[in-house]
């Protein structure tokens, strides 16, 4: 965890303080709607079909439990109890009124959370790898130059009014769960053949109307140059991206225009100047912000405890949940665990207030205070003793969020769509909990194997449909709501775009094309092992379009 | 972009004009008396651009009590009862058609 | 619209001269970029200052040849919304080290100030009376800066730093005052 200092808190504070006099100068009238609207924006607090929206940043997916009590506290005593985990690592409150959020942003404050950067045209959340600091593959801690970043483009008096929103995501795993492919930056951590640490920087990905898989400018950066390099690509893209059209404002579109190669140019002609500046990293800055991170004191202990070997033998549930959410952690005898929050019939990523604060109490208990927020739209309990797994496993289990469906066909990642969104063509939450009905028995979902369905409910991609096994994107024809369906998309260090299967086809059947398209899969796979996306990879998307076209 | 005021106005059945109340973001409608109705049953109606238009315009005109008023379609019944013209609508006046996790959903 | 420097509102000394306009003989006058590249010889010439109204769209870089004999920039803010000339504060105060006056026009707001001053600006026509007036105030409310600009705040990371060897500069508190 990074912990705040008196400077983090005196500029949070200051924040907090500053939002309040905007709103009060709003409802006061002094301030119009136009001009509130960026404020507001730029902290989180979006204007949504019901009522106001806030957005808290949860930088790179890491709570701690006192965090995550308050996010408890503000859903219950702000909100209607419960609240959204999204795709880019962040909670949504949807019933917050503007009268109350100065006092809600006031409490978050006090625990080190705040909705700044949410929106707006400037840097979001830099998100990263859920597992970060506790996954065996991985170089070093991603989450320490997440926090750098973090903190020079906070307020950036330069960035702040971007052509458009803009979003870093880091990885230091040779796997990326961080889909750094499509972010406008992507940076992946490795080593170099001297063994220095670096970067791969990659920019221009992203999704939405115009989906793009990034391309890499530069691919060993190291680490000293951090700074200055984004510094030169947002000082690049400020200047030079398209303000004329909404559409076109992404850097994904300006690097697609110059080309990566020019873009790159640019950008190496513009950090030239400034690399050896006052944003170059010393090691005394960086082992500065890594002071700042606490990190768990481990016991020493073995792998494979025979609590844990007892318990799986005695009790079949436990053993199918440990297959399916636990996964090895760097330190022996500690396991990562993923809180499932896509039960069946549930919306995905939500969670109640009495959820958060149970959930809170298990980290106390069991994961050094430690919650994570992963892009899936569930929580990990980072850092879990293996012999406190069946303790822990009947917690999870009683709290509901211990069903064994991670990675899975009924693990949806889904946006909140027209039930909430005011940009929304369609509703992407009954779709989701249709299929999680359709797909609820879970050992025909082992039997599937890995496959990810994503769902957005309009052409901003919020559900990420381009990178789903299957993604499903909301559109409107007559008034009604269609989808169109994609497959063979993918977000991770291979990321691929899906590629559509045909028409768009009615609400009212989108579950049964899914169930199609997976009865296809079943029949075209070579082995039981191969999955989804590598059946896609193999035989193409005919004969899936196939079968979902040939009776509809 | 163009203006709300500037958009030219095809209407094909009765409307009201919408917007969300600014101190909590509730749904609301313009009632006759150029005030702000949560009930849609005491919205102003209309069928004729022109009237449509002037009631725009002076929802937009009110910048103090709500925020972004359009104009949305509705459905009357026989008997006179207003219900929201599409699902958009449908769901700002009822909220989500889906179960509220929790003790929000009971 | 009431212009702000040095935290208070003063009037503009400086005559706004349009392109087709004629240069009159004495005062401060500020003219577009296309007037004053082409006739930036006849500029030199004059007693009084010249500033010139620099468009978001153009690199700075032109401009560098002329800084010399510039007393005052004026760069737009179409809409606050667009952050060009930001770009271009910094890269005239920080990279090609222009000493004149730096001013913000246009769309700009109380809740820029506090960016546009980071970034180097130390002249604002503010669109609100109410904004300029608040100005003081508004671009003290931050006091801590995380990442350093050419406007000599410490950033956090150097308070930090020196805080940890407190010999090596001086104290945080008494450069932020
Ligand atoms: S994808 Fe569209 S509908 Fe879904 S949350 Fe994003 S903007 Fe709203």
């Amino acid at each position: 965890m990074y912990l705040y200092d008196d400077l983090d808190r005196a500029l949070l504070d200051d924040r907090v303080a500053e939002f309040r006099d905007q709103v009060a100068r709003r409802i006061s009238g002094e301030l119009t709607e136009d001009e509130f609207k960026p404020l507001r924006l730029m902290n989180g607090v979006y204007l949504q079909l019901h009522a106001y929206m806030l957005r808290v940043c949860i930088p790179y997916g890491t709570l701690s439990s006192p965090q995550l009590r308050m996010l408890a506290h503000v859903a219950r005593r702000y909100d209607r109890g419960y609240g959204h985990f999204t795709t880019r690592q962040n909670i949504q409150f949807n019933w917050i009124k503007l009268d109350e959020l100065p006092d809600a942003i006031a409490d978050l404050g006090k625990v080190g959370v705040h909705g700044m950067q949410t929106s707006g045209n400037c840097v979001r959340n830099i998100t990263t790898d859920q597992w970060a600091g506790a996954a065996p593959d991985e170089i070093e801690d991603p989450r320490i130059f997440a926090e750098i970043l973090r903190q020079h483009l906070t307020m950036h008096p330069e960035f702040s009014f971007l052509p458009r929103k803009f979003k870093i995501a880091l990885t230091a795993s040779a796997h990326d769960r961080a889909a750094i492919r499509v972010h406008d930056i992507g940076l992946r951590m490795h080593r170099n053949g001297a063994g220095e640490t670096g970067f791969e920087v990659v920019v221009g990905g992203g999704l939405g109307r115009t989906p793009y898989v990034g391309k890499t400018i530069n691919p060993f950066l190291h680490k000293r140059d951090l700074l200055s390099y984004v510094e030169a690509i947002l000082r690049v893209y400020n200047q030079f991206g398209r303000r004329d059209n909404i559409y076109k404002a992404r850097i994904k579109i300006l690097v697609h225009e110059l080309g990566a190669e020019a873009f790159g140019k640019e950008v190496e002609a513009e950090w030239r100047q400034i690399k050896d500046g006052p944003l170059a990293l010393d090691a005394a800055t960086i082992a500065d912000i890594a002071s700042r991170f606490s990190y768990p004191d481990y016991a020493r202990l073995a792998d494979d405890p025979t609590e844990l070997s007892q318990a799986r033998q005695t009790d079949k549930r436990f053993d199918t949940w440990l297959g399916n959410s636990v996964a090895n952690h760097k330190q022996p005898g500690y396991a990562i665990v993923t809180l499932s929050l896509k039960p069946e019939g549930a919306p995905p990523g939500d969670a109640t207030a009495d959820q958060m604060d149970a959930i809170a109490d298990l980290a106390d208990k069991y994961s050094f205070g430690e919650i994570r927020v992963g892009h899936e739209q569930n929580l990990v309990l980072p850092h879990v003793a293996q012999h406190d797994l069946p303790a822990l496993w009947r917690a999870l289990d009683a709290l509901g969020v211990a069903t064994p469906n991670v990675g899975l066909v009924s693990d949806i990642i889904a946006c909140p769509g027209l039930d909430y969104c005011s940009l929304a063509n369609t509703r992407s939450i009954p779709v989701a909990q249709e299929l999680t009905r359709r797909f609820r028995d879970l050992s025909l979902a082992r039997d599937l194997g890995r496959l990810h369905i994503n769902i957005s409910g309009c052409i901003n991609a919020c559900g990420h449909h381009h990178v789903g096994h299957i993604g499903l994107l909301g559109v409107e024809k007559n008034g009604e709501e269609y989808f169109q369906v994609s497959i063979g998309g993918r977000a991770d260090e291979k990321a691929g775009l899906g590629t559509l299967l045909g028409p768009a086809v009615p609400y009212a059947e989108v579950a049964d094309v899914v169930e199609d398209i997976v009865a296809a899969y079943l029949e075209l796979r070579e082995r039981p092992d191969e999955i989804f996306l590598h059946t896609v990879e193999r035989v193409g998307v005919e004969p899936f379009k196939e079968r979902v076209y040939a009776t509809r | 972009m163009t203006a709300p005021q500037q958009q030219k106005l095809k209407i094909t059945g009765p409307v009201v004009v919408t917007a969300n109340r600014l101190g909590d973001g509730a749904v609301v409608y313009l009632d006759v008396q150029g005030g702000w109705t949560t009930s849609l049953a005491a919205a102003a109606v209309t069928t004729k651009v022109d009237e449509a238009r002037a009631l725009l315009m002076q929802g937009l005109a009110d910048d103090i009590n709500a925020v972004g008023a359009y104009i949305a379609p509705v459905l009357r019944s026989p008997d006179g009862v207003l219900t929201p013209g599409n699902l958009r609508e449908q769901i700002r006046l009822h909220g989500p058609t889906v179960a509220l996790p929790g003790a929000a959903g009971m | 619209m009431p212009l702000v420097k040095s935290g208070h509102i003063v009037e503009d000394r400086f005559v706004r001269v349009l392109d087709d306009e004629p240069v009159p003989d004495t005062g401060s006058v500020l003219v577009p970029a296309t007037r004053f590249l082409a006739d930036h010889a006849e500029f030199a010439h004059r007693e009084a200052p010249t500033g010139v109204i620099w468009p978001n769209d153009r690199p700075v870089a032109e401009l560098v040849p002329h800084l010399d004999q510039l007393a005052l920039v004026a760069l737009v803010f179409p809409t606050f919304k667009d952050g060009r000339a930001y770009s271009q504060a910094r890269l005239l105060r920080e990279r090609h080290a222009f000493r004149g006056e730096l001013r913000a026009t246009g769309d700009v707001l109380r809740d820029q100030f506090l960016y546009l001053v980071r970034s180097g600006f130390d002249s604002f026509e503010a669109k609100k009376t109410a904004d300029a007036e608040a100005f003081a105030q508004v671009v003290a409310r931050y006091s801590v800066f995380y990442q350093p600009t050419g406007d000599g705040r410490l950033s956090a990371r150097r308070r930090r730093l020196s805080d940890a060897e407190p010999g090596r500069e001086k104290s945080a508190r008494e450069v932020a005052q």
